[in-house]
């Protein structure tokens, strides 16, 4: 087969199985659109903005495994990107980004719409290529998508210069079946002897505890942490990107830890004797103050990235593998083990975390004329029977989510974790609704991250994906206002948004439904109304209570036993 | 504490750059840096020395690994090792100064390698220590001007980097 190199990117993309191909063109790029334009394998769904195609692209690979996929053109078109492989890039998210380039003979000649994106990118990439050669064009495509999807996942770029994918020029094409890269070689299997200590210790701690981040679901071990932690009948934490790693509804859950994780997971961390953390990163937002992190205790760490291990924290016993195939030796050697961890002190050690539980820590004013937005959240999981795949923007919202929506499921729960982007919601729900149109798939957001991606309404109709939008509106950038309500004497500085545009209006300018809920009451029937709309997009506009914090939260630099609790709370049951 | 790393790298544009921006994205001190093809041709091998905690060398050596162009690394000061950096010195030298810099030049086993009525340049090999200690020893108002290859290294005994 004789192609050009045009042709050999969209092939290259059909012989990776791609499905999607989000993107937005331009001159660097028109010889692919008109390759694209030829074939109709691979759907391509025009965004609005670039962020779009990233972050659409970014949602379609979290809930499904699969690499994401965007095409942009040179110059801004790539640079706009940035945000969204960035975004990508701190949570492990495979995607392969495909960028158009001035042609070769004027590259580094500050030509229009030139962008060195390779240089820009590089800190935010696990890799990047430049393709000078249509010859190499095959070979590196497929390096891209082995590189983003193998190991810890990640972003990789190509970028391609216009001459490149030119009608001109047609080559034999092959697509290599394996690709061998002799710098680049993962770990999958734990070291056998490590693994053993690691049991060991498992099995004689007293208060032992589980902290379960987002590579339990990057490496697809939900079902085996489940089967393992049940084994060992050891409570379990997950972090903000690890929530659907283990069931939220399950009794030995004891819900999200860090700055705004639960009492509970936070006391058990601070107290607990022997700590297996498994896919987590120690993120300065789980550790608080790195000095206090877990004072008693012994580390276990299971992460298929070296450098994520003792990189904040010092670890006792550190294994290199992937999570599912460390626990199915761990599961093994406990199972042909004669020793059982204690069962006074395990029951002992329940008993401390129930009296934990008993303070409530997530109770909220339930008799509030006013819409609290954790009263949203939770009619919103009950509303979903809490199978929805919820993608949420950043701030409060996002946090009121994670402690409300309590995901039995990986890969349910789609935010942007460590880079923390404001924009991601929107696009990310429309692709996860593309991967899954049979699914309910709500984008929980605020009116100051919800603008941020909004053009992506025109997506969102011209592809028919319809999603649910929640929308917490309390006038503020609430964790901002939050912020400044606590750290710097409720000195509101540029956090409320004085103008904002009429949502209902909005929606329906975009073609959608909009919906206003100002009142506790209409709260569940107005969620009801939204998802008998089965095939539109509906914006709902909650009008909250602009005062509402997020409890508990472990402020900048304190330890996870001090905590700020909500004045809802039963604190005076803990004490007594 | 000073550590002397070497690492095999693919010879690709970026590869360089992609070690350079590790190093000021994350914060760690680069003391110096050489890099060149070896007798493989697609291979650089790259001679860094950096310092820092135990903590921070373990750090650095698994961000670099990270690195997809890297093949390999090792840190050579953790090992019996030979270190060596190349200088040349160009002074002013005029009178009675011509022999007696050439007489330290001497002593420190340099060589001048070039000559005019006023100006030698004086070629020095050695560690570190040796070429601070000879342009200690030379008249700072004689120096134009001084280039330091930065430390490359290898191990002692039948061990070697390679892949």
């Amino acid at each position: 087969m004789e192609l050009n190199g045009a042709e050999i990117v969209v092939q290259c993309l059909k012989d990776e199985g791609v499905e999607y191909l989000f993107g937005y063109p331009g001159g660097a790029v028109l010889h692919i659109y008109d390759a694209l334009f030829k074939q109709d394998a691979v759907k391509h769904i025009l965004v609005r903005h670039e962020q779009g195609a990233t972050h659409a692209a970014d949602g379609y690979a979290r809930s499904t495994g699969q690499p994401g996929v965007a095409l942009v053109t040179s110059g801004p078109g790539a640079t706009n990107a940035v945000t969204g492989i960035a975004t990508a890039y701190m949570d492990s998210i495979p995607l392969v980004v495909l960028s158009g380039q001035v042609p070769t003979p004027v590259i580094g000649s500050d030509a229009f719409q030139e962008a060195d994106i390779v240089g820009i990118t590089r800190p935010c990439v696990k890799h990047n290529f430049l393709v000078k050669d249509v010859h190499k064009l095959a070979e590196t495509i497929k390096k891209a998508f082995y590189i983003a999807t193998t190991g810890r996942p990640g972003p990789v770029l190509v970028d391609i210069p216009k001459d490149v994918t030119s009608p001109a020029i047609k080559i034999p094409y092959e697509y290599p079946k394996t690709v061998t890269l002799r710098s680049y070689n993962p770990a999958v299997k734990g070291h056998r002897w490590q693994i053993r200590k690691a049991v060991d210790l498992l099995l004689e701690a007293r208060r032992p505890m589980i902290y379960a981040g987002g590579g339990v679901i990057l490496g697809n071990a939900s079902a085996v942490l489940t089967d393992f932690t049940r084994l060992l009948g050891f409570p379990i934490t997950n972090t903000l990107m690890g929530l659907g790693g283990y069931p939220g509804t399950d009794q030995q859950f004891v819900g999200m830890l860090g700055m705004h994780g639960t009492y509970e997971a936070n006391m058990a961390m601070h107290e607990c004797d022997v700590l297996l953390a498994i896919g987590a990163r120690f993120d300065d937002r789980v550790t608080g103050k790195i000095s206090e992190f877990c004072p008693r205790a012994k580390i276990i760490h299971i992460d298929v990235d070296p450098a994520s291990i003792s990189k904040t924290v010092r670890v006792d016993i550190p294994i290199v593998g992937q999570v599912g195939p460390v626990l199915e030796d761990m599961i093994e050697m406990i199972r042909s083990s004669t020793k059982v961890p204690d069962p006074k002190a395990l029951s002992d050690w329940w008993t401390q975390i129930a009296r934990w539980r008993g303070i409530d820590c997530l109770r909220y004013d339930g008799n509030s004329s006013i819409i609290k937005p954790q009263y949203v959240i939770e009619q919103l999981y009950e509303a979903t029977a809490g199978a929805a795949f919820v993608t949420s923007d950043v701030g409060q919202h996002q946090m009121w989510t994670a402690q409300f929506y309590k995901f039995d499921q990986p890969r349910r729960w789609i935010n942007s974790g460590g880079l923390g982007t404001m924009g991601f919601g929107l696009p990310a729900a429309i692709g996860v609704k593309l991967a899954h149109p049979e699914s309910e798939v709500v984008c929980v957001t605020g009116e100051a991250s919800i603008v941020m991606c909004i053009q992506e309404l025109s997506t969102a109709l011209q592809y028919m994906t319809p999603i649910k939008i929640v929308n917490l509106n309390n006038r503020y950038m609430g964790m901002v206002r939050q912020w400044q309500e606590f750290n710097y004497e409720s000195r509101y500085s540029h956090s409320y948004l004085a103008t904002l545009p009429d949502f209902v209006k909005l929606a329906e300018s975009f073609g959608h439904v909009g919906m206003r809920i100002e009142k506790p009451s209409e709260v569940r029937a107005a969620l009801e109304a939204a998802f008998e709309l089965s095939d539109r997009t509906v914006f709902l506009d909650f009008i909250t209570d602009s005062t509402e914090n997020v409890y508990p939260m472990i402020e900048a630099g304190k330890g996870h036993h001090d905590m700020r609790l909500s004045p809802c709370s039963s604190v005076e049951r803990e004490l007594a | 504490m000073r550590h002397i790393i070497s690492i095999l790298i693919e010879n690709e544009s970026g590869a360089l750059s992609r070690v350079a921006g590790l190093f000021s994205a994350r914060g760690y001190n680069i003391e110096s840096l050489s890099v060149a093809p070896t007798e493989d041709a697609s291979l650089s091998r790259m001679t860094l020395v950096t310092s820092g905690s135990d903590e921070i060398i373990e750090q650095i050596t698994k961000q670099l690994n990270k690195l997809i162009e890297v093949v390999k690394l090792i840190d050579i000061s953790e090992s019996a090792h030979i270190e060596r950096e190349l200088m040349m010195l160009k002074a002013r030298v005029t009178g009675a100064a011509r022999e007696e810099i050439k007489r330290l030049a001497d002593i420190f086993r340099g060589n001048i390698i070039d000559v005019t009525p006023s100006t030698y340049v004086i070629e020095l090999t050695g560690e570190k220590s040796k070429l601070d200690a000879f342009i200690q020893a030379v008249d700072e108002r004689a120096i134009i001007e001084v280039v330091r290859s930065g430390t490359t290294g290898i191990l002692r005994g039948d061990k070697g980097l390679r892949l």
